[in-house]
């Protein structure tokens, strides 16, 4: 259960159409993560799947059932709100029953899942209490608590750990991972954070204003980028891209070389060189920003975590030959 | 305001408002409370300073005291409860967005603007008149015999005419809590498979529940007062005499100042009871 079809659809508000015509297959099991910048309509994708928000044209079929008119609750699927959604004035232990209440469950059943919840997701200690009594990360495990005693045909979460601090959202990621392990449900996720798309997802969905710029696995993207956008979104720091000489030394209008697959070396015995500007020293690497090289104001390039190289030292760049990306004057991938 | 010097001249500074104020409050208190042991009735020469608890045990044990009790409660009660229910119904009503929302805001609010003595003389004589009113003509077009409003259900009519009144202050509070409520909240409900009227039930309601506290405190704190409306309209004949009515027929229509004192000092001591009651019941809302 929870193969869902997007089939055709769009949105509009109004005059403005937010979701262009967009088709859409999720395989039953998916982790499928929705990125892209803010604004770009992937809260809105979430919402129409979820039925908060009317398609404007196009059908949703969840397991082969044509969806488009039933409303949210009937569809099968439970989401997780960014603010958490919880309500205020009721305790946890009621919070997670809440949806079976309403589906007018037996007390003894109700109880047994409420507590199989909590044993899941750490939260037993907890049940008593009120929202407004609990820290970020509780209250986030609330909200998923409340999503998976429905046993739904697929989880909608978006961007369920903005408002987390970074040790914190670390954590949420791996537990959220372990539970689609363990629940083997579908699981459509949305985030602008590309770290949180590669690490989580079994396939990524990149959105540009409403648009699907590429499919696919994290390492897909990663390797074969089908444009810039896609080049640029996805990776940590960004692709280098270089346009004008040496790029037409490749046949292509822009090149894109990624900064762990450059080499800093010798600058006499290497194909580019420039001088070192800020560099970030993290321990396991350096990111060394590169300037003065004739081909883009800055190079970005992962070297060594203790490489001896200070501001203003000459450094060589050879960049791995198989690993350059090519792109058109339209900046779609050359193959 | 952090240091010794600057915390005693606020104290310096309020100092005259605070006096002004206290007086204010502390002399008519006391100037009753002198009265109401008093034996004080001025168009006939009569002055007395000292008769114990006469006036207080004239007036409790009078037949219409209790009487004036209930009718206070009844009303009071009965415009709470319209205005409360109306004006969470108001209220849903004009948070959904619809085509002129101000205006029909602004006339929501009107009836606040209104000052008691005209929209009672208004609704005597233009809405409850059993002959011209707007409501006999309704009665006769439906082929009813009209309906002497003020005559056959006196109390009612009171209450109606209140609750016309409070239920834009009602209406506007209840408003503005709607408006706080996470949408998110909603659409989690709707997710979760509550339907609208379960929605209601379990997520607006409990979020409005400290405002309705607020709107019942504020109400019945002046609701406990009302004179105009009954003046105006039944001189609190037909058993519409509330507490301040009776309070009010004592002092000037029976020219017994002691005695209508001491009903004023009693008044005082019931509306702090009914207070102290309305707090420990509806209260616990306002520190969740
Ligand atoms: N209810 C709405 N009415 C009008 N425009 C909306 C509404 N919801 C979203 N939008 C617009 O749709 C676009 C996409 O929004 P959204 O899906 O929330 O983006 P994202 O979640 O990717 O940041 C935005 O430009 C936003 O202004
Ligand atoms: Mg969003």
């Amino acid at each position: 259960m929870g193969q869902i079809t997007l089939n055709q659809i769009t949105k509009s508000f109004g005059e403005t159409q937010v979701i262009p015509p967009l088709d859409l297959r999720i395989e039953e099991g998916e982790f499928v993560v929705f990125v892209g910048p803010s604004g770009c309509g992937k809260s809105t994708l979430l919402r129409l799947i979820a039925g908060l928000e009317d398609v404007s044209s196009g059908h949703i079929e969840i397991d082969g059932r044509d969806v488009t008119d039933v409303p949210p609750a009937q569809r099968g699927l439970a989401m997780v709100f960014q603010s958490y959604a919880l309500y205020p004035h009721m305790s946890v232990r009621k919070n997670i029953a809440f949806p079976l209440r309403m589906a007018g469950m037996d007390e003894a059943e109700q109880k047994k899942r409420v507590e199989r919840a909590a044993t899941v997701l750490n939260l037993t200690d907890y049940l008593d209490r009120r929202p407004g009594q609990l820290s970020g990360g509780q209250r986030q495990r609330v909200a998923i608590g409340r999503a998976i005693v429905r046993e739904p045909a697929a989880f909608l979460f978006d961007e369920p750990l903005s408002n987390l601090d970074a040790a914190l959202r670390h954590g949420m990621r791996m537990e959220i991972g372990e539970l689609h392990q363990s629940l083997a449900t579908t699981m459509i996720y949305v985030t602008h954070d590309q770290v949180e798309a590669m690490t989580m997802a079994d396939k990524i969905v990149v959105l540009r204003a409403g648009v699907i710029e590429q499919v696919g696995s994290p390492l897909e993207l990663y390797r074969e980028p089908r444009n810039l956008f896609v080049a640029g979104f996805i990776g940590s720091p960004t692709m280098n891209l270089l346009t004008g000489p040496e790029a037409k030394k490749h046949d292509a209008t822009t090149i894109g070389v990624r900064p762990e697959h450059i080499e800093a070396g010798d600058p006499d015995a290497s194909p580019w060189s420039g001088t070192v500007g800020i560099s970030e020293h993290l321990g396991s690497d350096t990111f060394l920003h590169v300037h003065g090289t004739g081909l883009a104001e800055t190079i970005t390039v992962r070297a060594d975590g203790e490489v001896p190289l200070r501001h203003g030292d000459r450094v060589g760049l050879t960049p791995h030959p198989d690993r350059i990306h090519r792109f058109d004057a339209k900046g779609l991938r050359i193959a | 305001m952090a240091t010794k010097a600057s915390a005693s001249a606020a104290r310096l500074m309020m100092a005259p408002a605070v006096t002004l104020l206290l007086g204010w409050m502390l002399v008519p208190l006391v100037m009753t409370l002198y009265f109401s042991f008093a034996d004080y009735r001025p168009l006939r020469g009569a002055f007395e300073p000292w008769i114990g608890f006469e006036n207080y045990e004239r007036f409790v044990t009078s037949s219409s005291f209790w009487d004036a009790v209930t009718t206070t409660l009844t009303m009071v009660g009965g415009i709470l409860v319209i205005t409360v229910c109306f004006g969470i119904l108001l209220a849903l009503l004009l948070d959904k967005p619809i085509y002129g929302q101000g205006v029909v805001r602004i006339l929501v609010i009107a009836p606040f603007f209104v000052m008691p003595t005209v929209s009672a003389l208004v609704w005597k004589n233009m809405m409850m008149d059993p002959v011209n009113g707007i409501l006999s003509h309704v009665w006769r077009f439906f082929g009813a015999a009209p309906h002497d409003w003020l005559v056959q259900t006196p109390t009612l009519s009171i209450i109606l005419i209140v609750s016309w009144q409070w239920l834009p202050f009602a209406t506007l509070i209840l408003l503005t809590a709607i408006q706080s409520l996470d949408g998110e909240q909603l659409e989690a409900a709707e997710m979760d498979g509550a339907p609208p009227l379960k929605r209601f039930w379990f997520i607006i309601l409990p979020h409005l529940s400290r405002a309705i506290t607020i709107v019942i405190l504020i109400q019945t704190i002046f609701l406990l007062s009302i004179f105009a409306e009954i003046f105006v309209t039944t001189q609190g004949s037909f058993g519409t005499r509330t507490l301040t009515y009776l309070v009010y027929q004592r002092v000037l229509e029976s020219q017994n100042v002691g005695l209508g004192s001491a009903g004023g000092i009693i008044a005082v001591i019931l509306a702090n009871i009914v207070a102290i009651f309305l707090m420990r019941i509806v209260g616990k809302n306002l520190d969740a």
